[in-house]
């Protein structure tokens, strides 16, 4: 099955959940996560199960003026 | 004239300079950097994160018992995509408080005057306490302040140019009808400037650019807490009024005539 990530679409084998999703590609601690438009918080990612054609943001607070 | 810490949204700020975090040449120096800048308040903006190159965690380099995040909207091209980028900023920071920038055009990165009012509506509703940059505009800032900011931010110059507060005459007037504290924001590249802002009025104003790109980062970071602690002193002590004449400064009697 196929979802976006940041823009680019991505393979993945079967549907799993967000937080052994997030876990496996070694993201920040710090990041947040919206899928299809809303905001997963941190405590609720292991309760979604990422699906064919989700769409998924993965943002982190960077430098900035 | 006495000089009240600045408060905003009831919170008491120890620093009259609020500091960008951005174009440092390292997390380190922009830890140093802080650090003599004397500031509580220092921006973050939003990014997406590149997967399989884990970068510097910004925030591990900011000890939150010290600084207090102000994230940005940057990026932000409309209302909607402010707002959205606001309500990741404060899952991301863990706070409410939001620089809210609306800026569609590359060039200038000049601030979009209705979308930043129609944002700030939005997200002032949610709970946010909104500092919203904007362009020098008296009337805007009147409604951006009606509308329930915390503050607001007019610019000197576009951003990261460092020419130096171009827009004085606006800010005079923002300054006098404001009842939030005005920041100034951009354009700022010298110590100088600072002065300039704080005997237009401000109430504090923020630099990032004029920082990070100085020769000696850390250096210019103390130049601007200096500027700001000399503005600070010289409104305090309240400066002499200007004349149109001269008026000798050594006694007129006495001369070997």
């Amino acid at each position: 099955m196929e979802i976006t990530v940041n823009g680019k679409s991505l393979a993945l084998e079967s549907e799993m959940p967000l937080d052994r999703f997030l876990a496996d590609r070694g993201l920040p601690e710090a990041s947040v996560v919206e899928r299809n438009g809303e905001i997963i918080q941190r405590d609720r990612r292991h309760l979604v199960t990422l699906r064919e054609g989700d769409v998924l943001e993965i943002v982190r607070l960077v430098g900035g003026g | 004239m006495d000089l009240k810490p600045l408060a905003i949204a009831g919170r008491e700020i120890r620093s009259r300079l609020f500091m960008g975090t951005g174009k440092f040449s390292s997390p380190a120096v922009m830890a140093r950097c802080l650090e003599a800048s004397g500031a509580e308040v220092v921006t973050v903006a939003l990014r997406r994160v590149e997967l399989g190159n884990p970068q510097d965690d910004i925030l591990s380099r900011v000890d939150r018992n010290k600084y207090l995040l102000l994230p940005n909207t940057s990026g932000a091209r409309d209302a909607a995509e402010a707002v959205r980028i606001a309500r990741l900023a404060r899952e991301a920071s863990g706070i409410n408080w939001l620089k809210l920038e609306v800026t569609p055009e590359p060039n200038y990165l000049l601030p979009d005057p209705v979308e930043t009012l129609k944002a700030a509506e939005i997200l002032v509703k949610e709970g946010f306490v909104i500092l919203p940059y904007i362009n020098a505009d008296p009337v805007l800032a009147k409604r951006l302040q009606d509308a329930g900011c915390a503050a607001v931010m007019p610019l000197g110059a576009p951003i990261g140019t460092g020419r130096g507060v171009k827009t004085a005459d606006q800010i005079r007037i923002i300054v006098e009808q404001a009842t939030v504290p005005v920041v100034v924001d951009a354009g700022l590249g010298l110590p100088s400037h600072v002065c300039q802002s704080f005997e237009l009025g401000a109430d504090a104003v923020l630099v990032n650019t004029a920082v990070a790109a100085a020769g000696d980062p850390v250096k210019m970071a103390e130049a601007f807490r200096l500027a700001v602690e000399s503005s600070a002193a010289a409104r305090m002590a309240g400066p002499m009024n200007e004349s149109g004449r001269a008026s000798a400064s050594s006694p007129l009697t006495g001369f070997l005539r």
